[in-house]
């Protein structure tokens, strides 16, 4: 699910290049809340205190809509009770008495609802790391690019879309830097900075005489990199019937190619519904692994925590305990990484100071393992926490969220190309559009940004109204094909919606393109 | 002083940020809140907090050039600075050649939305709410996950031509699915007030108890068109498509479902049954909101949907000058009127059809026609000869809530109701639509 994001505070560009609070202090303040929970019966207790950033700019066609610069700074105090979890989260703490004041109430919220429990909380133990940091490997951080950069950029691409036939183009340039500050009664100070960034845009084309219009969306994708992702090379681009990028993406190329393809949208032909094969962009397939592989595999929905909301999951216990549970073909290799370079997960420890790390979750097509967090990761009968921790501000409460979950490129030779010389009636399709998915993930249906017919090994042309339906099991077991790492890329969510009160997170999904036999196609033209 | 300030508070306090103001026009805004949580899963208390948050924000305009700054930090110094950054902002900001100046003093309706039951709730009384609901659940081995929240706060907005506007808000919102131990059967229930003593936990327990009881031994039916009967909580999902995409200014530009060719669109037209009437309405006495919009507009009653026929549309300030019309905020609240038919004698006068409880996971397929996806969950059953034979399967659907709004039967008495896609309140009646188009069989419980 992909709700907005929780807004901070608008400040001024110089504001958000001023350093935050003194790692130093932030120590001092962390153990005074640690010893006020410890002080009033906490069992367990950590800290956050988050300084978090974000910069639009948000422009269209010839105008600058908004530039707007937030800051949040705040502390989040977790602790157990009485064997129950409690929270409380201030906001601009930064003396020792609202620390303390933060810890207490959290206790008295575990204490109340301790009423409720009938287990108390069980934390898989966890090492302290001492006072340790980490920052994310970017080569340009973004917030130090002036914004009349990034405005010029904004409007030379609109210029290009509108002077190749667009009729509108909005456009937005979103960059993230989270400075999380992390201490426990485990002994762990952790201090790091986490950068992203999201270059985006919308172009609609209207046919005058019919008054219908179409879009087509960025192809970008959401990184964990700084301003370097807008520095492209010619290593960067995958080229094809439309050109795709790696880690380096030509915002002014794109937007040319979306304008003309938005216009060709509107007399492409309608899809006739039926079975075909599907080659699957990764542009595209990080969607439907997202929301087919990453959620079901969240090891609270398959327990019922999220049952009241985002759901529970097919990918129960029993299937994984059998170590035959198919579900996928032999082909289907996916893996969850926080480590992964450039990608949205990317941390040196997760937000309950677990270090990160690297595992299988479908290996040759069986379930193998799920993702986990230290207060469940027993039930699977592992000895630590895959370190899948994570709040989405010092106002939230962590909870267990998606790591990067990727499908593995393919051993064997091969191109894009060669996958649909095979193809005899098959629908290319590249971008990512419409979503959506059952509440225990089952069944699905997507759309995209740019459909192409294949017929007899050949693409023939641009179709329109296209969405495919299918089951998980189903459709991972029709994968026939992925493509070699020379095609391997990531896509990602900055938005991925989860937990009550919602919160929003951004991860990352790679694959190479991929070949799917026999999908429903359904046409999804309608009249009103 | 409080985090949530009173009437006179806010006005002291802004009329002192703006004392700070050397800009051509200021406008302050602030807000405080305090919310606290219980959510629960497995039966048992899962992650429940609380927050203090505050906010104030300055913006500074020199002839079209605006600049906004916010601390969240409330001292005289800190007032300073801010009004200081959003100048210099101002100063060094692109013309914005679609500013428009602040507004003159306006006169807004009253409306009450805050209550202070609400506003004292505490960890304590949160714990004893969820236990009522809790104790019915595992005295029947069933198995509860649920979510409690209420909120306190109030906004506030003052500029330098002497507009004032304040307005304090309560609100809770509680949440219940209750699943059979062998997940076989789900049943959902939502409640939104904004006075807690209206909040009955245990009568909402025992309608998800009775969904998730009934809805054990689904049977498959084929996808196809059906009549349907959208409880509230269903329909709203479906409607919300409809309130958000009511801007004038996209319908002018081509790209809404309201557009028709050469610019021109469907206002004035009638695009859905006559018997559909939408509506603003901030004094509403069960879905109270704030009388005025963030940019200081009035809220007023407004007509969205009137017998079918598109009355209103949303005109931002700017466009609404480009255009020569009143301004039209985003509304606070919608409200769609309902008829007088109980749910019970909808369901009596259905020969074939299906009670749909919830619809899950709403995305629009097609921007041009509100296509929307997504499908049914937690409580889906059989109607047959006027009574419910059995519960069914869930399913797909690709339908648009224009088109729904074309096939309406019978439209039940309104409530409040809680959006599960956005988690706002709306008022929404239960109603009957024909040929609902089901394209898919999921085998989610």
């Amino acid at each position: 699910m992909m709700p907005g994001l929780a807004m901070g505070r608008t400040v001024s560009a110089e504001a958000l290049m001023e350093p935050g609070v003194d790692v130093a202090i932030k120590k001092k303040l962390a153990d005074a809340a640690l010893n006020a929970a410890k002080s009033k019966g906490a069992s367990y207790a950590d800290v956050r205190i988050g300084r978090y950033l974000n910069q639009f700019v948000v422009t269209r066609e010839d105008k600058v809509q908004n530039i707007v610069n937030t800051e949040s700074y705040g502390v989040g105090v977790r602790v157990i009770a009485n064997g129950c979890w409690g929270f409380a989260a201030v906001v601009d703490a930064k003396n020792e008495a609202q620390m303390a004041k933060a810890a207490e109430d959290a206790v008295a919220i575990a204490k109340a609802n301790a009423k409720l429990m009938k287990e108390p909380v069980q934390l898989a133990p966890q090492k302290g790391f001492g006072e340790v940091s980490w920052k994310a490997p970017i080569k340009k951080n973004a917030f130090e690019v002036p914004i009349k950069e990034k405005v010029d950029l904004l409007l030379s691409i609109n210029g290009a879309a509108m002077a190749n036939g667009a009729n509108y183009v909005n456009s937005v340039m979103f960059q993230v830097n989270e400075q999380k500050y992390f201490a426990s009664t485990d002994g762990s100070y952790i201090d790091q900075d986490i950068h992203r960034i999201f270059p985006q845009f919308n172009v609609t084309a209207i046919d005058p005489k019919t008054g219908k219009f179409q879009t087509r969306n960025a192809l970008s994708a959401p990184m964990g990199m700084g301003y370097d992702y807008l520095q492209t090379n010619p290593s960067d681009k995958v080229t094809g019937i439309t050109t795709r990028y790696n880690k380096g993406y030509d915002m002014l190329e794109d937007a040319t190619s979306a304008a003309k393809q938005a216009k060709e949208k509107l007399t492409a032909k309608s899809v006739e519904a039926g079975k075909y094969d599907l080659i699957l962009d990764p542009s595209h397939l990080w969607l439907t692994i997202h929301e087919s592989v990453g959620h079901p595999l969240e090891l609270d929905r398959v327990l019922g925590y999220e049952a009241n909301f985002a759901g529970t999951s097919f990918a129960t216990l029993d299937k994984w305990k059998s170590k035959n549970f198919q579900y996928g073909s032999k082909q289907v290799n996916l893996i969850a990484d926080k480590l992964q370079v450039g990608s949205l997960g990317a941390v040196g420890w997760d937000d309950e100071g677990v270090n990160t790390k690297k595992w299988d979750l479908v290996k040759e097509g069986i379930l193998v393992n799920y993702q986990a967090i230290r207060d469940q990761v027993h039930i699977i009968g592992e000895k630590e926490s895959q370190g899948c921790c994570y709040a989405d501000s010092w106002s939230s409460v962590q909870f267990q969220r998606m790591p990067n979950v990727s499908l593995a490129a393919g051993t064997t030779p091969l191109s894009v190309e060669d996958m649909i010389k095979d193809v005899k009636k098959g629908i290319y399709i590249i971008g990512d559009g419409s979503f959506s998915i059952d509440q225990q993930r089952y069944n699905f249906q997507f759309g995209g940004q740019l459909f192409y017919e294949i017929k007899d090994g050949k693409i023939v042309g641009m179709l329109t109204d296209v969405a495919y339906q299918s089951n998980t099991q189903e459709f991972w077991n029709s994968c026939v094909q992925v493509c070699d790492e020379r095609d391997y890329r990531l896509g990602g969510s900055f938005f991925d919606g989860k937990g009550q009160p919602s919160q929003s997170s951004a991860v990352s999904h790679g694959s190479s393109t991929a070949r799917f036999n026999g999908v429903n196609v359904i046409n999804t033209a309608r009249k009103i | 002083m409080s985090i949530i300030l009173t009437e006179a508070e806010a006005k002291a306090l802004m009329q002192k940020v703006l004392s700070y103001s050397k800009a051509d026009e200021c406008e302050v805004n602030i807000l405080g809140e305090q919310r606290g949580n219980l959510r629960y899963a497995r039966n048992e208390v899962s992650t429940s907090g609380s927050l203090v948050n505050q906010n104030l924000s300055v913006q500074s305009s020199f002839g079209k050039r605006v600049g906004v700054a916010t601390i969240d930090e409330f001292s005289d110094e800190s007032f300073q600075k801010v009004v200081k950054m959003s100048e210099e902002l101002a100063r060094l900001a692109p013309e914005n050649p679609e500013f428009v100046s602040v507004l003159e003093p306006q006169k807004y309706l009253s409306s009450n939305g805050f209550f202070q039951s609400t506003a004292t709730a505490d960890p304590d009384s949160r714990a004893t709410a969820v236990l009522k609901s809790l104790e019915l659940t595992r005295g029947q081995n069933l198995t509860a996950a649920g979510f409690l929240e209420n909120q306190m706060g109030y906004s506030a907005m003052m500029n330098s031509k002497g507009l004032f506007a304040y307005y304090p808000s309560t609100g809770v919102n509680f949440s219940l699915t209750v699943r059979t131990p062998d997940g076989t059967g789900s049943g959902y229930v939502a409640k939104g007030y904004s006075d807690i003593k209206k909040l009955d936990t245990a009568a909402a327990t025992r309608i998800a108890i009775q969904k998730s009881l009934g809805s054990v031994g689904a049977k498959a039916l084929e996808p196809g068109k059906y009549t349907v009967i959208l409880e509230p909580t269903a329909a709203v999902v479906l409607l919300e498509n409809i309130f958000y995409n009511l801007d004038a200014r996209s319908a002018d530009e081509g790209r809404s479902f309201l557009s028709k060719t050469g610019g021109k669109t469907k206002l004035g037209e009638k695009i859905v049954d006559e018997r559909v009437n939408i509506y603003s309405d901030p004094t509403n006495i069960d879905l109270p909101s704030s009388p005025w919009s963030g940019d200081g507009l009035p809220q007023e009653k407004m007509s969205w949907i009137e017998k079918g026929v598109v009355k209103n549309m949303f005109y931002s300030r700017f466009w609404a000058q480009k255009n020569k019309v009143k301004p039209v905020p985003f509304p606070g609240n919608v409200i769609m009127e309902g008829g007088t038919a109980t749910l019970e004698d909808m369901i009596k006068s259905t020969k074939q059809g299906i009670l749909v409880t919830k619809l899950w996971y709403i995305r629009t397929v097609d921007p041009q026609t509100l296509l929307l996806t997504g499908l049914t969950r937690d409580g889906t059953f059989y109607i047959e000869n006027g009574k419910i034979k059995h519960p069914v399967k869930n399913f797909r659907f690709n339908e648009s809530p224009v088109i729904m709004l074309n096939n309406l039967e019978t439209l039940g008495k309104a409530e409040r109701v809680v959006s599960t896609e956005s988690n706002q309140n709306y008022m929404i009646p239960p109603m009957k639509i024909r040929e609902f188009t089901f394209s898919s069989l999921s085998d989610a419980v």
